[in-house]
């Protein structure tokens, strides 16, 4: 009886240390036969995208199995907290998805990260990519990631039947005419004149606000470290977002960006500002672009591209090191991104895209178009561009105090006081 | 404490049978009597000791290791940390977020520990009465237990959609149906006091529990109290005023641990409902964005820290409490 209940007992322990033992070796290799690829890419249009790739990954390389190893939810963040256990216990994937630009700085600073400078001179990176990109995403000297896509932060998204009906023309094409068209809205229909959703969208709002007043070289040198935010032109350009803030709906809190954009689409609401990714949701919603909604550089901002981009990295240390490179070939490959922007959404980083693949939607012909014409470029502080994670925490925190209570002043103090930590 | 267990030691030992036997023996030598000694407490404690050293090392461990990270100033994972004392703990307050999100789980846990305590005790007093067909309605108050915050929060958020009434849903629609427009409000994300709104679901959610562990104490309170008390002349009212609600005071206490240490720690409600923002901080969330999106131990350690705090301000009191009245029993 005893012997038996002994021998159960370390029969049990024998699993526990197997299933352990598998849990712990999952990225294990070194052989380059596999590559593991870390991302947050598990549904829509990015699962779709990122299968795309996975398949003609494979077929290209028969040789390296490839293991999916996305993490659903938080669109990212617990991916985020996940890697992060990862790296630290040294145990990272082949390559992982990051935002390009500040967002990985952290992750450049705690060494993590391999420098991708002989890969971008040897895949001719430098010359496919816009300049200005390059330089946004170099960290002291050197590059760590590879862009594959790009999506566009300050776009303006309204209803023209719900403009029509307030006897506004043309789209308003700055901050001022916004001002005055959203009080026209209020005025003449039931609609919400400004829809919003939570808090993040309002910062997503404010970046938008923040170009539009300021002009891309004041507000791209607002992100560098010790930044003066203490300017009257600062003081104008919240005045005019503290403006607009009150054309917004009062339950915007209780909603996220999807509900917001919905409101235009279904003539609830005049206007939304939200990223790019807005016109794949309203193909899912089956609304006509030109009828329901249509689009417009957000005010002030026509000819700059406030970008965001989804990269795939090198850590230190990654077991299949070569076959994380293969894999980054890839995406990095015109024929890559053309493979899977189309299904993400987004459109290529590099300028030789080939447009016949994105006309079958109007928003990315055309934002395609605007990119291969060479604009300006700026970088989106929410979505980790052009500040790294306390920072963009900070002014998060700054504008979640003043929605609560509506102290401009406060607001930017606290903005100021965010610049100058860094 | 030992010669309790010394003297059952040496019954089990001999056995009462063979008692005569031994008196034959000679005395034990002193390493024997420890041998013997030791044969009382040692299977215990081998007993127990896998687990004193799981607790000690990933309850109290983790508490002094996550207290050192508090007390230093590694403010990002690849920084040593130097030893700053209670810097980080007094910077806290010197922050506009803070205090805020203090404010906050002091509102919701008001609110939620005294809303789930006077619904508990109303349930369980009218289950009491002996109302018809008791075990349903038992059951149906105590169903919410099994939901998880998660979803409550999610079913929740669409029943207190703040959207006034021309766009009103889920309850604001439900007042404007009934023409109760003056009812019509911001729930949650009204600034100051949203935050009692956020516990109506935990409320929902508790009420029943505390209504089983109040049922439990009434019906522990023996019938013969009652009885002799309604003879006395006592009004219903009476009997349950000074006889039975004074002996359900240890529940109360139970009650009120259970409910303040969730409070405090209150996370999944508060991210189901209303995501990360300002308006619904708590410190919780706070911690988590502090650890994994900012990536500040120090600073993540140190609002865990005081959240053990102001657990043990609940939980020390009630364990004194305990061992007292343990004592004063004499067991």
């Amino acid at each position: 009886m005893r012997a038996r209940r002994w021998s159960v007992a370390a029969g049990a322990l024998g699993l526990v240390l197997v299933a352990s033992g598998c849990g712990g070796g999952g990225g294990g290799g070194g052989d380059n036969a596999q590559v593991e690829v870390f991302s947050w890419w598990t549904g829509g249009g990015e699962e779709a995208g990122l299968n795309a790739l996975i398949e003609r990954f494979e077929t290209d390389n028969p040789e390296i199995g490839f293991v999916n190893a996305a993490v659903a939810g938080g669109s990212g963040s617990n991916a985020q907290a996940v890697l992060e256990g990862r790296l630290q216990s040294q145990d990272p994937p082949d390559s992982f998805q990051g935002h390009a630009g500040a967002e990985l700085q952290d992750y450049i600073e705690a060494g993590y990260l391999s420098p991708l400078d002989d890969f971008f001179t040897e895949q001719g990176l430098h010359e496919a990519l816009p300049d200005q990109l390059v330089e946004q995403i170099t960290y002291d000297g050197s590059v760590y990631s590879v862009p594959v896509n790009i999506h566009r932060s300050n776009v303006m998204w309204y209803n023209p039947s719900v403009l029509e009906e307030a006897g506004i023309d043309a789209p308003p094409e700055t901050p001022e005419d916004l001002v005055a068209a959203l009080e026209t809205v209020a005025e003449e229909t039931d609609a919400i004149p400004m829809a919003v959703g939570a808090q993040w969208t309002v910062d997503h709002l404010l970046e938008s606000v923040l170009l539009g007043s300021l002009g891309t070289d004041a507000y791209n040198a607002l992100w560098e470290p010790g930044a003066d935010w203490d300017t009257p032109e600062v003081t104008e350009a919240l005045t005019t977002f503290e403006q607009i803030m009150e054309h917004t709906q009062e339950e915007s809190a209780a909603e996220d960006w999807q509900e917001a954009a919905r409101r235009v689409a279904d003539g609830e609401a005049a206007f939304n500002i939200m990223g790019d990714w807005a016109a794949g949701y309203f193909d899912e919603l089956g609304a006509v672009a030109g009828e329901d909604y249509d689009w417009a550089a957000s005010p002030g901002t026509e000819g700059t591209y406030m970008w965001l981009s989804d990269s795939f990295t090198l850590p230190v240390g990654a077991p299949n090191e070569e076959a994380a490179l293969t894999w980054l070939e890839l995406v990095g490959s015109q024929e890559g991104q053309d493979i899977f922007n189309p299904l993400k959404g987004s459109i290529p980083a590099r300028e030789d895209a080939d447009p016949a693949n994105y006309a079958d939607s109007p928003y990315l012909e055309s934002a395609l178009a605007e990119w291969q014409a060479g604009p300006q470029l700026a970088g989106s502080f929410w979505h980790g561009v052009t500040v790294g994670n306390r920072w963009k925490n900070d002014v998060d925190t700054a504008v979640g105090l003043y929605l609560g209570d509506g102290d401009l002043e406060a607001l930017q103090d606290a903005l100021v006081t965010a610049a100058r930590a860094e | 404490m030992s010669t309790a267990p010394n003297r059952t030691g040496a019954v089990a030992d001999g056995g009462p049978g063979r008692a005569p036997a031994r008196a034959a023996r000679p005395a034990p030598t002193p390493a024997r009597r420890a041998l013997r000694r030791a044969r009382t407490w040692l299977p215990g404690l081998l007993l127990v000791s896998p687990s004193i050293l799981l607790i000690g090392v990933f309850v109290y461990g983790m508490i002094g290791w996550n207290t050192n990270l508090a007390l230093s100033d590694k403010h990002a994972p690849i920084q040593e940390g130097e030893f700053v004392g209670l810097a980080n703990f007094i910077a806290l307050w010197q922050e506009a977020r803070w205090p805020a999100a203090v404010g906050n789980a002091v509102v919701f846990t008001v609110v939620f520990v005294g809303g789930a305590l006077f619904l508990g005790w109303l349930l369980g007093l009218l289950l009491d009465k002996g109302i018809r067909g008791e075990p349903v309605f038992r059951t149906l108050f105590l169903a919410p237990m099994a939901v998880s915050f998660i979803a409550t929060g999610v079913v929740w958020r669409w029943l207190m959609n703040p959207a006034p009434a021309e766009r009103a849903t889920g309850l604001n629609a439900l007042f404007v149906r009934f023409n109760l427009d003056f009812l019509v409000n911001d729930w949650w994300t009204a600034p100051d006091f949203g935050m009692a709104a956020m516990a109506l679901p935990a409320i929902w959610q508790l009420a029943g529990y505390i209504m089983a562990l109040f049922l439990a104490g009434f019906r522990g309170v023996p019938e013969e109290l009652r009885e002799a008390a309604r003879v006395d002349g006592c009004s219903e009212w009476g009997v349950y005023r000074h006889v039975v609600m004074p002996q359900l005071r240890p529940v109360l206490l139970s009650a009120v641990i259970i409910l303040g240490h969730m409070s405090l720690k209150v996370f999944d409600l508060i991210i189901a409902i209303a995501g990360q923002q300002i308006i619904a901080d708590v410190p919780a969330v706070y911690m988590w964005a502090m650890v994994f999106e900012v990536r500040d131990p120090a600073k993540g350690a140190t609002i865990a820290s005081y959240l053990l705090f102001a657990v043990a301000l609940f939980v020390i009191p009630y364990l004194v409490w305990t061992v007292r009245k343990e004592r004063s029993e004499g067991r």
